[in-house]
């Protein structure tokens, strides 16, 4: 946890940022949202929530070097108000989050607000229906802890890496009972796509090697900031892009996705790092996986 | 078959039985440190107490939805010689199962406690406070109720000395009084009690659509939870944890014990308890019993069902009637009450449990390891 030395600064913040998170709270109840907090729940003990003003972002960071996955997810379109500050780093349980809107499934309303009680506190206001006339409220009060401005470097989005295959994935249902039945054989899973629009996932132990082929996924069309031809047009379409991850980082990912993504992409770069990218209405989801040595 | 009770099992009950015209049964909750309870109450005078491990008693009516099937007729019986309690399911086809469950005698022990005395009362369906305790994590050991003149009822998680304020979260649920039968608040207050034994009794009453009362005062004194039904009462008594700036150990004092044959000297703070917070349990139950006509030749006890949170019994009177037809003269009801005391977890006190010497009175149990 940070110690709060710029609160009073961030106080400051916190008033500007009410507004958005009212509208906030009942976007997070939806249930991909919400699958997406669970997941974060069992990736990490703690992650960082970036307000800015009109979205929110969960970041999760590993250290790429020790194999760690990072996880970048934005959630938008939310009315913000303008303001001097207007960005926000918190620091938090995402276990917590995951509880607090567990049972808020059925609400009436949620209402997010940031709060100064014992401690910087996510307040997460839950009205639910009852028999009676008046409403029940439930409020949970998340402890944050408040992440001082010099350090906001640690936590950039990722650019998009220079990959030699993006592919999108096919039905995430189908592709995690593959690599769950994988898991009971391998810890690592090989991860191989061309540019027709095919993908393998592989294992291979001194027993036996299973592959699962997929066709017909299609490639996402890139362009690159220039507007200039993408680099991997010169690449034969045949030849595939591999890397080799950790299987079980890969099933936290596709356990989370309770709810089919409305796309669902990766782009790997050989024997580097397997970029993943979610999409669901308002929520964009980017998984980042390093490949083993 | 009696009632259908939910029947949840909880390893650290130990049922302690009283046989004689009536069947009562009396639990009591094991510490964390494993720390067994002083005292055993029993029935009325002339009965038998004996003391069997819950899990052995509730292992017999493991299977509730098959057992209402199959049971016609439960006997519950002691072979003294044996040592040996004996449960026979008679069961459908001629097929008897039979139980013998080993068993120790213990000594009784009534404690004291009068809701009328308390200042707050509320009641309320059982459905309700469990959409209300749904929103604390399965793990939390304690809750704070609040109350307020003005109507509002709250619940919040407890946090206690070992957990970091800037690391928990708060949950509170604050309920309006409409969604109450009953609402009966003298000033504002708190008590903080086992969620875990509460939720024990909730999801009895919740499956039988009881309604709840609790009883309260200011922390400290015990919180007594009745439920009431034409064939059962149950009385929970949970203690509080006393507010750490008042000086009174209010809680010892009302859970003075009496022995049943007055030569058991009342029970002591000192005694008892190790300090302030330690929290104890004492179930108190009342049943009405209708006697089963034939009793020398055939007795029929009625059905059982033990519970965890609170001991209880249910009476099939319903069962009776079918079986032996219309009973002309039946006994009057008898009346007993019977207790359980049970020393739980420490709150702030991280250490000492001077275990022997809170067993005064009943004989250590069977080693509970």
């Amino acid at each position: 946890m940070f110690f709060p030395t710029e609160l009073q600064t961030t106080t400051l913040q916190a008033k500007f940022f009410c507004p958005v998170l009212e509208v906030l709270g009942s976007h997070l109840i939806k249930p991909y949202p919400i699958g997406v907090i669970n997941t974060i729940a069992k990736l990490a003990k703690t992650c960082t929530l970036r307000l800015t003003v009109d979205k929110l972002y969960f970041i999760l960071t590993d250290k790429v070097a020790n194999g760690g996955v990072s996880m970048w997810c934005e959630l938008s379109q939310m009315e913000g108000v303008a303001a001097e500050y207007n960005e926000i780093y918190l620091e938090l349980t995402p276990e917590n989050l995951s509880r607090a809107l567990k049972t808020a499934q059925n609400a009436k309303t949620v209402k997010i607000k940031l709060t100064n009680k014992h401690c910087p506190c996510l307040t997460v206001a839950v009205e639910l229906p009852s028999l009676s006339s008046s409403s029940r409220i439930v409020t949970h009060d998340i402890p944050v802890g408040v992440i001082p401005r010099r350090l906001w470097n640690d936590f950039r989005e990722p650019s998009v890496p220079d990959f030699d295959v993006s592919i999108y994935l096919p039905v995430l249902k189908t592709m995690k009972s593959v690599v769950e039945r994988m898991k009971n054989l391998s810890n690592c899973i090989m991860l191989e796509a061309n540019l027709n629009g095919e993908m393998n996932l592989k294992i291979e132990t001194d027993l036996v090697s299973v592959t699962t082929h997929f066709k017909g996924l299609g490639n996402p069309p890139w362009v690159s900031e220039d507007g200039s031809q993408n680099s991997t047009q010169d690449r034969d379409p045949e030849s595939m892009a591999e890397a080799r991850i950790d299987i079980r980082k890969l099933l936290q990912l596709l356990a989370g996705q309770q709810v089919n993504p409305t796309k669902a992409l990766c782009n790997i770069v050989s024997k580097r790092i397997v970029h993943f990218i979610l999409l669901h209405e308002e929520v964009s989801l980017q998984y980042l996986i390093p490949a083993l040595a | 078959m009696g009632k259908n009770l939910g029947v949840n099992l909880q390893d650290s009950w130990v049922l302690s039985l009283a046989l004689g015209g009536e069947l009562a049964s009396h639990g009591y909750s094991r510490g964390a440190e494993s720390h067994f309870p002083s005292c055993v109450a029993g029935g009325a005078g002339g009965d038998r107490v004996v003391s069997v491990p819950s899990q052995s008693f509730l292992g017999v009516f493991r299977s509730l939805p098959s057992l209402e099937k199959t049971v016609e007729k439960c006997l519950i019986s002691l072979n003294p010689q044996a040592s040996r309690l004996v449960v026979q399911l008679h069961c459908k086809y001629g097929v008897t199962k039979t139980h013998n469950l080993s068993f120790q005698e213990c000594e009784l022990l009534q404690a004291v406690f009068n809701k009328e005395l308390c200042t707050n009362t509320l009641r309320a369906p059982a459905r309700v406070l469990v959409d209300a305790v749904v929103h604390f994590p399965v793990m939390l050991a304690e809750v704070t109720l609040g109350v307020s003149p003005a109507g509002k009822v709250s619940f919040r998680n407890y946090l206690d000395e070992d957990t970091e304020p800037n690391r928990t979260m708060v949950t509170e649920l604050c309920l309006s009084e409409d969604e109450f039968q009953d609402v009966q608040v003298q000033q504002q207050s708190h008590v903080t009690f086992c969620l875990k034994e509460f939720r024990g009794l909730l999801s009895f009453a919740e499956s039988s659509n009881l309604l709840l009362n609790i009883h309260f005062d200011s922390p400290g004194r015990p919180a007594i939870f009745t439920l009431s039904d034409p064939l059962l009462e149950v009385h929970l008594v949970l203690a509080t944890l006393s507010d750490p700036n008042s000086s009174s150990q209010v809680r010892s004092t009302t859970l003075q014990a009496q022995p049943a044959n007055g030569a058991f000297p009342p029970a002591t703070p000192d005694d008892d308890f190790t300090g302030d917070d330690i929290d104890s349990f004492m179930i108190a139950m009342e049943t009405t019993c209708k006697e089963g006509p034939g009793l020398p030749s055939s007795p029929t006890f009625p059905q059982r069902r033990p519970h965890p949170g609170a001991a209880l019994e249910s009476e099939s009177s319903a069962m009776e009637s079918d079986l032996e037809g219309a009973v002309p003269g039946t006994p009057p009801q008898k009346k007993f009450r019977s207790l359980f005391f049970g020393s739980v977890l420490t709150q702030s006190q991280a250490g000492t449990h001077p275990g022997p010497s809170q067993d005064v009175l009943a004989e250590d149990s069977e080693g509970e390891s």
